[in-house]
């Protein structure tokens, strides 16, 4: 991928989401430690680190999942710090699992349908009904899924059911539920995990696309170090729950700390080696 | 014919404005443009060409699947005077190169980031190219180039243009001569590079006139355009039989959902080469094959009633009542659902055409209560030569001549015809011209055939593939290939013998069809390259071939054959974009194996080029079996030369 395929960071480079001196602990594991991060609108960062660094912690607690032991997130001017997954979500911050979560009896269009239902208004009643503003919300939220059904080229899975479907397929779904959220902020958790060359570049693209087409700010955690260097514009690195660098790709795969942490000290390895 | 395209066009939003002329499957749901509303996107299109300084002969490319405004960009040039050059979507940045040089390309209409990034790929190679505009923006946002520029933008600029310019776009049209060149077409061409067929507007015209006398075409009708824009049948019927007739074009959501998307609209007429209707005979026993054990006997009954009566109605009889009573149960419980099941269901004609199909495929459509008839032409006579009337559609021959065509069968037996239709001359390539002509002006069609007793036209096949076998048997390749791609296991296959003394085949297995077959016998599998080489799968397809021998005559018999490891490939230059095979060179590049044939022996080593989509190329070794056919083999004694 050549240069004129980086994320398009808005001229406004107001901060989006804030995130300060989180910590998370189970018993006495320190998942996350005092981690701080401040997201600008329209960013691309990137999360990484070894197993067990904290990333899907850190997630997780910016999603609602998890309740910071410590710290504050702030979302454009809200204080969301352990706020309920589905009012996280209605603010409009979305994400995909590390572990796909479809429903796998229901056709790829309803799964992204679904995505919709945080902005749906109508009652149970109304629906039921189908008559009015329950059929014309319908209207609206379909035209808004088949807009991401071909934007994530799904159009002749559209009435398959999501279980017969390959992996990278499955995750391709997956992002179109969240985006169908409409969100501002893209949490994405391992979304090429387990994928081949193929359907990794695909998934490069549209997470590039969502960013620059929509603005949409995304947050990643990924394993491919080829894709993250490649596609992100800012790199944190995370180890044993701390946040060891911050920079441009360039800069974090120079930084010694960086280096230190995924490949061990000169030493560590020698023992290793013993 | 003293009209032309633009002017047709100009004629349908005055006389069926609100009448719908061309719908598009769009985020689910077919959207229609009426003829006024297409009107005036061609011309805001021709006015921003126009402002572009576009001008009379100049060439726009249109490169992408088929999308309405692909086809507008076509008529768009023509308004200004200027030649449409639509090429294949899949073409690889080689063949681009040739056609877009060769053809003087000023403007390319292309259909996305694809297409746009193959353009630009190559734009230092294209010195006449100056402007490449896309359709849909997608990925596009952030390429800062001054040539590149959207269609709506171009539009834009085209209304401006018109509002400084009033009544230019009107004149242009008016100077527009039906003589003057409309399109040009690049043959895929069997042989050598491709070649640009020059038809003027009077030619297409001709052509589709002709058409319209020799079949009904209702301006109701609806025609699914899911055929490459460059090849010549879907212009011939999704631009110019419809700017003709004014029915209902039909362009499909993307390429994979066609089959869902003629399902659902169920068009009234079309047209698909042999290819397509192959692939829908093996999806279709796939999925009969799947299904549950009575269904599939209903089926089988039914299907094998329905073509006995096919073959009683072909020769002139009448069935029984008996049989006349279980064809009206079979149209209840099988044929009618199936037809529904293939988007068939309200077609009243279908053609194939660009290739011999089959005559075991062409009966079990025509059984199954399909209209489905032969058409021949070839893009140098604008597509249409002869086509079959109904009621006497046949497998064997194509026809008779459509009205205003002229045709001769020479000394040597070539096919050769002469009409207003016949072509204006190979673009840049006198020789070739003159070459494809005779001296008193018919064009030589390379097709040896004869007439028939009811003055329908028979083709055999290109006559320079017609050879003999050793012992002066007529040996007829594409016959032989049609009788074995029947067998829902084969995609593909090359026969030899001319000059030898039996067939061999070259067999490329249809991966989707076998693969089903290997999952119900529990044979595990793990590529196309491993699956073909299976001993099971090669006793399965020798069982094929040997179906296949009993209706060849005893001569003509395919003695060995080979399963390929690879299919066939356009970007290999195996087969042409139209999937039509380029035997001489698969002759050439598989010379080993066409010696293994003959010399006896049972495997061949095999290092095999391919080139991959994005034009890298890489060699395959591999070490592959060459089975007999027993009961054929024998007969042939020390082959002439061992």
């Amino acid at each position: 991928m050549s240069d004129n395929v980086k994320g398009a960071r808005g001229a406004a480079s107001e901060t989006q989401l804030s995130i300060s001196d989180v910590s998370k602990h189970f018993g006495g594991v320190r998942a996350v430690e005092s981690v701080t991060l401040s997201v600008t609108r329209g960013d691309l960062v990137s999360i990484i680190g070894p197993n067990g660094a904290g990333k899907t912690s850190l997630l997780n607690m910016i999603s609602g999942f998890y309740r910071p032991d410590a710290g504050s997130i702030v979302f454009e001017g809200n204080d969301i710090t352990g706020t309920r997954p589905s009012q996280v979500a209605a603010l409009g911050i979305a994400r995909t699992f590390q572990n796909i979560a479809l429903f796998s009896g229901m056709t790829v269009l309803d799964n992204i349908m679904l995505g919709r239902h945080v902005r749906m208004k109508a009652g149970v009643l109304s629906s039921f009904v189908y008559w009015g503003l329950a059929q014309r919300e319908e209207v609206a939220h379909r035209a808004r899924v088949e807009e991401l059904i071909e934007f994530l080229e799904l159009e002749d899975l559209r009435k398959q059911p999501t279980s017969g479907l390959a992996y990278g397929l499955r995750k391709r779904v997956e992002l179109g539920r969240a985006l169908a959220l409409d969100p501002k902020v893209l949490l994405l958790d391992e979304p090429m995990g387990g994928m081949n060359q193929e359907e990794k570049e695909d998934m490069a693209r549209f997470i590039l696309d969502v960013n620059r087409q929509w603005g949409t700010t995304v947050i990643l955690i990924e394993h491919d170090m080829a894709v993250v260097m490649d596609i992100s514009e800012r790199v944190v690195v995370l180890d044993r729950g701390r946040k060891i660098a911050e920079g441009s790709p360039d800069e974090v795969q120079r930084d010694p700390d960086v280096i230190r942490a995924y490949l061990g000290t000169a030493e560590e390895r020698r023992e290793a080696a013993e | 014919m003293t009209t032309t395209l633009p002017r047709l066009l100009r004629r349908n939003a005055l006389t069926m404005a609100e009448r719908s002329a061309i719908r598009e499957k769009k985020r689910g749901i077919w959207q229609t443009f009426t003829w006024s509303r297409y009107n005036r996107e061609v011309r805001d299109f021709a006015s921003g060409l126009a402002a572009h300084g576009f001008q009379r002969g100049d060439l726009l490319a249109v490169a992408g699947d088929n999308r309405p405004r692909l086809y507008w960009a076509q008529l768009a040039a023509q308004c200004l005077g200027g030649v449409a050059v639509p090429v294949y979507q899949d073409s690889i940045a080689l063949e681009l190169v040739y056609v877009l040089d060769h053809a003087e390309v000023s403007v390319v209409v292309a259909e996305d980031q694809e297409q746009v990034d193959k353009i630009l790929a190559i734009k230092a190679q294209l010195p006449h190219l100056n402007l490449v505009i896309f359709d849909d923006p997608r990925g596009l946002q952030h390429y800062d180039l001054p040539f590149l520029k959207s269609f709506d933008a171009v539009q834009t600029a085209g209304r401006d243009f018109d509002e400084a310019h009033a009544g230019y776009l009107e004149a242009e049209i008016d100077k527009g001569a039906p003589d003057d060149l409309a399109l040009l077409n690049y043959t895929s061409g069997t042989t050598g590079y491709p070649k640009g067929v020059m038809l003027s507007h009077a030619n297409l015209l001709c052509a589709a006139e002709a058409f319209a006398k020799a079949e009904e075409v209702r301006p109701s009708d609806d025609l699914l355009c899911y055929l490459p824009m460059a090849w010549i049948g879907d212009s011939l019927l999704s631009l110019v039989l419809h700017l003709l007739v004014g029915f209902t074009a039909n362009c499909p959501e993307r390429p994979d959902t066609v089959q869902r998307d003629l399902r659902e609209l169920g068009p009234t007429v079309g047209i698909a080469p042999p290819r397509i209707w192959e692939n829908m005979l093996t999806s279709l026993r796939v999925r009969t094959a799947d299904s549950t054990p009575l269904k599939r006997r209903l089926f089988d009954f039914f299907q094998r009633l329905a073509e006995r009566g096919e073959l009683l109605k072909a020769d002139g009889k009448r069935p029984g009542l008996g049989m006349r009573l279980g064809l009206a149960l079979g149209e209840f419980l099988v044929y009618g659902p199936v037809r529904d099941q293939l988007g068939l269901r309200r077609a009243r004609w279908f053609y194939t055409g660009g290739a011999p199909l089959g005559p075991e495929t062409f009966r079990f459509f025509r059984s199954l209560g399909v209209n489905l008839k032969q058409v021949w032409g070839a893009t140098e006579l604008s597509g249409l030569a002869s086509l079959q009337p109904d009621g006497e559609a046949n497998p064997d021959t194509v026809g008779p001549v459509v009205a205003g065509t002229e045709l001769r069968i020479s000394e040597d037996g070539e096919v050769q015809i002469r009409s207003p239709a016949v072509f204006r001359g190979y673009y840049k390539q006198l020789k070739a011209t003159r070459d494809a002509l005779t001296d008193d002006g018919w064009y030589r069609t390379g097709d040896s055939g004869y007439i028939d007793e009811r003055g329908h036209l028979i083709v055999i096949d290109r006559a320079k593939d017609v050879g003999k076998l050793g012992d002066g048997t007529l040996f007829a390749p594409q016959f032989i290939e049609n009788k074995l791609k029947f067998s829902p296991f084969i995609a593909e296959a090359v026969a030899f013998g001319d000059a030898r003394p039996f067939v061999a085949a070259m067999i490329a297995i249809d991966l989707g069809t076998l693969g089903n077959w290997a999952e119900r016998h529990n044979l595990a599998y793990t590529s196309f390259q491993d699956l073909s080489a299976k001993p099971e799968v090669r006793g399965l397809i020798g069982e094929e071939i040997r179906k296949c021998n009993a209706s060849l005559p005893s001569g003509s018999r395919i003695g060995r054959f080979l399963l390929l490891n690879k299919e066939f490939d356009a970007d290999d230059n195996e087969i042409t974009r139209t999937r039509k095979i380029r035997r001489r060179f698969v002759a050439e590049k598989y010379a080993p194996v066409v010696e293994a044939f003959y010399s006896g022996t049972h495997q061949v080593d095999l290092a095999t080029d391919i080139t991959y989509e994005d034009g890298r190329k890489a060699t395959l070794n591999s070490t592959i079996a060459i089975d007999d056919v027993e009961e054929v083999r024998q007969p042939v004694q020390e082959p002439a030369y061992a």
